[in-house]
């Protein structure tokens, strides 16, 4: 291992590493807590125990929260990734004030607080009848997922090479041919990486829903937060624990995908 | 339109030679507007639409006029705002600093020590932000994971008060915060060639001097970046306060959504909420004076 610089790089290391176990403690407490073997939110005291997971199994409230999360969350990054893509492919064509005003367009869900739109949302749906359904909410966290989708397939297309697409269309590809050819195949690791970077936005988020979520959507953070607030039942550090193993394979499978690009 | 196609630079169709090339080049350019059309009926109708209205509805309800506004004044809002503020300014104050710190680190650091890093900043950002703050809220509680160990290791008669309060808020807020602070001032970093801080020792700076007077400045960029990057998160942060604030610490989201949802007074909460976006948007244009803003976000 190659260490750099003198006494100043080696002083920051020191504290960085300090700063890094900060940041990785609570994710990691999380797991010894969920196997603990007490009655209550605690590390386990003589054995582990598989108790919370059996719990989480075997209760129905929480795998339908589950299920009703992945169907919320694979629906909402698909209409996000085929529509922001389109659009991040028509960006870069187009160029000029349109691109650039389309693209600030596509951002403004990263910009402007949530809580702002929430409460625009809830008033709208509240007129199309749109709280507590599946639509509502899939279409909400399309809209506020696909800020990742326009950054991560604009910034392939930057550096994608032009002439390519030249090469294609002077030899008689159709615009079509061209786009799912010879574009697509390039950019399709940043289609990969943007997807699941709107599953896991959908997948996590809490305000949109307790706002339109109505009787009907309780998805898995929803349940989660009314745990928190109402018992300390440890079931919900083995759903947390879950949700962590989840969240790194998913990371796991997003450096596999983008070693593969480089 | 011609115009437009003309004035916007490389367009692979208009390149070609012959009578037809302006014809199909315009042909292009309306498959290209087909292909944005999906995602700007999708945003002007259930993003910029509802957003729109809460700015229309702080205006308008409960009677026309800048009423609500007028509120901004009152006590308990005056609470909220301060409180905001107070816990934002000290959330991105330490963030920032901490994020010097590992930002300085990574980029003086062989490779492989910056991927472990690197991946050690990542992962969290990754993780759920609930169940972070579930995780901090079974750490700092009263019968929490540091309390017991600190009462059984005997430091303490008395479990600490480390959540329900703005220590709570604050630890938590500076760990979600913390990747968003870092990755700025990486980039930042990596720009600064390390011949400057070396020409600057060559020539007879001690090492804190060459920090303070040529690397230092140098980061400035970054370091605004960052600040105002966690500032403007924080701004707009709902679930470590609401839970590790334990409705002792109420910050503006809060306060918004109870507004609406438990004594749905519209005209405040829309105002709040109006009040919100546009000391996002100041900051923002604060932003893009010293740094280039839509790199911050990934554009290019």
């Amino acid at each position: 291992m190659i260490e750099q610089g003198g006494r100043a790089a080696r002083l920051s290391r020191t504290g960085a590493w300090l700063i890094i176990c900060f940041l990785l403690l609570p994710i990691t407490v999380i797991i010894p807590i969920s196997l603990t073997d007490r009655s209550y939110l605690s590390l386990p005291q003589h054995d582990l125990s598989l108790q919370y997971f059996r719990n989480f199994f075997t209760s129905p409230d929480w795998l339908s929260s589950f299920g009703q999360s992945f169907v919320i969350a694979v629906a909402a990054m698909g209409l996000a990734v085929v529509v922001g893509t389109l659009a991040a492919i028509g960006c870069w064509r187009l160029g000029g004030r349109v691109g650039d005003g389309m693209r600030f367009l596509m951002l403004l869900p990263m910009i402007v607080p949530t809580v702002v739109y929430a409460l625009g949302i809830y008033r709208t749906y509240a007129e199309l009848g749109l709280l507590g359904t599946y639509a509502g909410v899939i279409v909400a966290h399309a809209v506020t997922g696909m800020p990742y989708v326009a950054i991560l397939v604009s910034a392939a297309l930057a550096d994608f090479d032009t002439r390519l697409d030249q090469a294609a269309r002077s030899l008689g590809a159709s615009i079509a041919q061209s786009l799912l050819l010879v574009l697509l195949p390039i950019i399709r690791p940043a289609i990969a990486s943007g997807a699941i970077f709107a599953f896991i936005h959908s997948w996590d988020e809490l305000l949109l829903v307790l706002f339109i979520g109505g009787r009907a959507m309780f998805t898995l953070p929803r349940h989660m937060w009314d745990g928190i607030q109402d018992t300390l039942d440890p079931t919900m550090a083995a759903v947390a624990a879950i949700l962590v193993a989840i969240t790194c394979l998913m990371l796991a499978l997003d450096v596999a995908l983008r070693r593969r690009d480089v | 339109m011609a115009s437009e196609s003309l004035s916007s630079g490389v367009i692979p169709g208009s390149m070609e030679p012959g009578p037809h090339g302006g014809r199909r080049a315009l042909a292009e350019r309306h498959v290209y507007r087909l292909l944005i059309a999906p995602a700007l009926v999708l945003l002007l109708a259930f993003y910029v639409f509802p957003v729109a209205r809460v700015l229309w509805i702080s205006v308008n309800e409960p009677k026309p006029g800048l009423g609500n506004y007028a509120e901004l004044a009152s006590a308990s809002v005056l609470r909220v705002v301060g409180t905001t503020a107070e816990i934002c300014a000290l959330t991105t104050t330490i963030t920032v600093l901490l994020s010097y710190v590992v930002a300085y680190a990574i980029t003086h650091s062989g490779r492989r020590v910056r991927r472990l890093m690197l991946l050690g900043v990542i992962l969290p950002l990754w993780i759920s932000v609930l169940v972070r703050s579930f995780a901090w809220f079974a750490l700092l509680r009263g019968q929490g994971v540091i309390n017991t160990a600190l009462l059984q290791l005997g430091f303490i008669d008395q479990p600490l008060a480390l959540m329900w309060n703005k220590l709570g808020v604050t630890i938590g807020m500076v760990h979600y915060m913390l990747p968003y602070g870092i990755l700025p001032l990486i980039a930042n970093m990596r720009q600064i060639d390390p011949a400057y801080t070396a020409a600057a020792r060559g020539l007879g700076a001690a090492p804190l001097e060459a920090f303070r007077r040529v690397f230092l400045p140098l980061s400035l960029p970054g370091i605004v970046a960052s600040g105002v990057l966690v500032f403007i998160f924080s701004l707009g942060f709902y679930v470590t306060p609401v839970l590790l604030g334990g409705g002792k610490v109420v910050m503006v989201t809060e306060f918004i959504s109870n507004e609406i949802m438990v004594v749905l007074q519209w005209g405040t909460g829309t105002m709040l909420a109006t009040t919100l976006v546009a000391a996002v948007l100041l900051l923002l244009a604060v932003l893009s004076r010293i740094v280039n803003v839509r790199q911050l976000f990934g554009a290019k």
